[in-house]
C-alpha cells in the first residue's frame, strides 16, 4: 500500500549521505511517514515520527544478536538521526514475489516463525522491548476517520478484550513482505520486534484466511509447518483458541487501514477489503462489546 | 432449460429437496432463487460434530483432508476445498505484503 506524497528531498539527501557523499539514492517506498531509501547495497529507513530512538536501539540489538542471524537481517550500523527523524542502514535483500499461492515460501515462513519463537526475554540482556502488535493495532483504529464503514470496524474493535503479553520473542508485524532472500531468508522491519504473545505473528494471515481471503491450503501449509518445526504459538488439536482473538485484532486493524486509505486516496476498497469488512460485520454480531471504564 | 452457457439441454435433478438444474453439455449447474440457502441450510444440518481431542499426535497429512478449522465468524466454505474461488484474491497481495 504504497502512497507516494511529496518526498522529503532534503531527508532523502541525509540519508544517502550516511553511505557516501556521492551517493545516488534512490526512492524505494514512502508509507506515511515512513520513507525507504536504497543507495548502492544499502537500503536505509527513516522511520516513523515520534520513534523512541532508545526502544529502536534495543530491536536493532536484537536484530544483530549472532544467534538470531539466520531468521533476521542484521543492520549495519547503529541507528543516526537525519533532519529529526532515526533513521537506520540494511543490507539490500530481495524481496517475495507475488506470485500463485503454490509459489509463495509458505514453509519456509512457518519454519522461520517457530524458530523465532524458541527465544524468550530470559535470553537476552535487558532491557528487552514490549512488541509492538497490540498498540500497532490500536493506532490503526485510533487513526480511523469517521465516514462510511468505519462505525462497524470500531464496533468490531469493541469486542476486543485486551490481549495478554507474553515472553517469546516475535516479529510483531509478520506478513510476507517483511520477508527477504539474502542468503535464504530473512525477516526484516524489527519496528514492533519484542517480547508478547507469539499468535500475533500469525494472526494477519489466519485473519485473512478467516476472511475468506487467503486460501484454506496456503493458510494451512503455513500452520502445519510452523507446528511441524515445534512451533509453540497455538496448539495443533486447536489452533483457534489462540488465534481467535488476535486474528480478529487483525481483522479489525487491516479494515481501519484499508479505511483510511481509501478515504484518503478517494479510491473504492478492493474485494478483499470489502471481505475484511464483511468479517468486522460478523464479528459484532457474534461477539459482545468489552465494557471500558 | 437451456444452459445460459453452452446452450445444451439441462436436466432437472432433486438432490434432498433442492432443485438443480444440471446442463448436458457443460455439466454446469443452475440454481433458482432461494436454492443456494436451501444447500446451505442443508450443509449445517449435516455439519458432523467436532472431533475429539486426539489421544496420541496425529500423523501431519491429516490436516491436509479435513476440512480447515476456522473461527465462528469466519467466511470459508466448510467442505473440502472445492469450490474455493479466487473471488477475493483481488487485493490479497496489499494485505498480505505490506503493514
Amino acid at each position: 500500500m504504497n502512497h507516494t506524497v511529496g518526498v522529503d528531498f532534503d531527508l532523502v539527501a541525509g540519508m544517502a549521505a550516511l553511505v557516501a557523499a556521492d551517493a545516488k539514492p534512490e526512492v524505494l517506498a514512502v508509507r506515511g511517514d515512513v520513507l525507504v531509501v536504497r543507495v548502492a547495497d544499502v537500503v536505509l529507513k527513516a522511520h516513523e515520527r515520534g520513534t523512541d530512538l532508545a526502544v529502536l536501539t534495543a530491536r536493532l540489538r536484537l536484530a544483530g544478536d549472532p544467534r538470531l542471524s539466520e531468521l533476521l537481517l542484521p543492520p549495519r550500523s547503529a541507528p543516526a538521526v537525519v533532519r529529526g527523524r532515526v533513521v537506520t542502514a540494511w543490507p539490500v535483500g530481495t524481496p517475495v514475489e507475488q506470485g500463485e499461492p503454490e509459489t509463495l515460501p509458505m514453509e519456509q515462513a512457518g519454519r522461520m516463525l517457530a524458530a523465532l519463537h524458541e527465544f524468550r526475554r530470559a535470553d537476552f540482556a535487558p532491557p528487552v522491548p514490549i512488541a509492538g502488535a497490540q498498540a500497532r493495532m490500536e493506532r490503526a483504529v485510533r487513526e480511523l476517520p469517521d465516514g462510511p464503514g468505519s462505525g462497524v470496524v470500531r464496533r468490531a474493535f469493541d469486542t476486543l478484550e485486551p490481549l495478554p503479553g507474553g515472553d517469546t520473542l516475535i516479529h510483531g508485524d509478520w506478513h510476507l513482505g517483511q520477508l527477504v532472500r539474502r542468503d535464504g531468508y530473512r525477516l526484516i522491519d524489527v519496528d514492533d520486534l519484542g517480547v508478547g504473545d507469539p499468535a500475533w505473528d500469525l494472526a494477519r494471515p489466519a485473519a485473512l484466511f478467516a476472511a475468506g481471503v487467503l486460501d484454506p491450503r496456503s493458510w494451512s501449509r503455513l500452520l502445519d509447518s510452523y507446528l511441524d518445526a515445534g512451533g509453540t504459538a497455538v496448539r495443533r488439536e486447536d489452533p483457534w483458541e489462540r488465534l481467535e482473538a488476535p486474528a480478529r485484532a487483525l481483522v479489525v486493524q487491516m479494515a481501519a487501514r484499508a479505511l483510511t486509505a481509501a478515504q484518503r486516496d478517494g479510491k473504492p476498497l478492493t474485494e478483499a477489503q470489502e471481505a475484511l469488512m464483511d468479517a468486522c460485520g460478523r464479528i459484532t454480531s457474534e461477539h459482545e462489546p468489552i465494557p471500558r471504564g | 432449460m437451456q444452459c445460459p452457457k453452452c446452450h445444451a439441454n439441462m436436466r432437472t435433478f432433486d438432490r434432498m429437496g433442492v432443485h438443480i438444474e444440471q446442463c448436458d453439455g457443460c455439466r454446469g449447474v443452475f440454481l433458482d432463487y432461494g436454492e443456494l440457502e436451501a444447500i446451505t441450510r442443508l450443509e449445517t444440518q449435516m455439519a458432523p460434530p467436532p472431533p475429539p481431542p486426539p489421544v496420541a499426535p496425529a500423523p501431519a497429512q491429516v490436516h491436509y483432508v479435513q476440512p480447515v478449522q476456522q473461527p465462528g465468524w469466519g467466511a470459508q466454505p466448510q467442505y473440502g476445498h472445492h469450490g474455493y474461488g479466487h473471488r477475493k484474491r483481488h487485493g490479497l497481495s496489499g494485505l498480505f505484503f505490506s503493514s
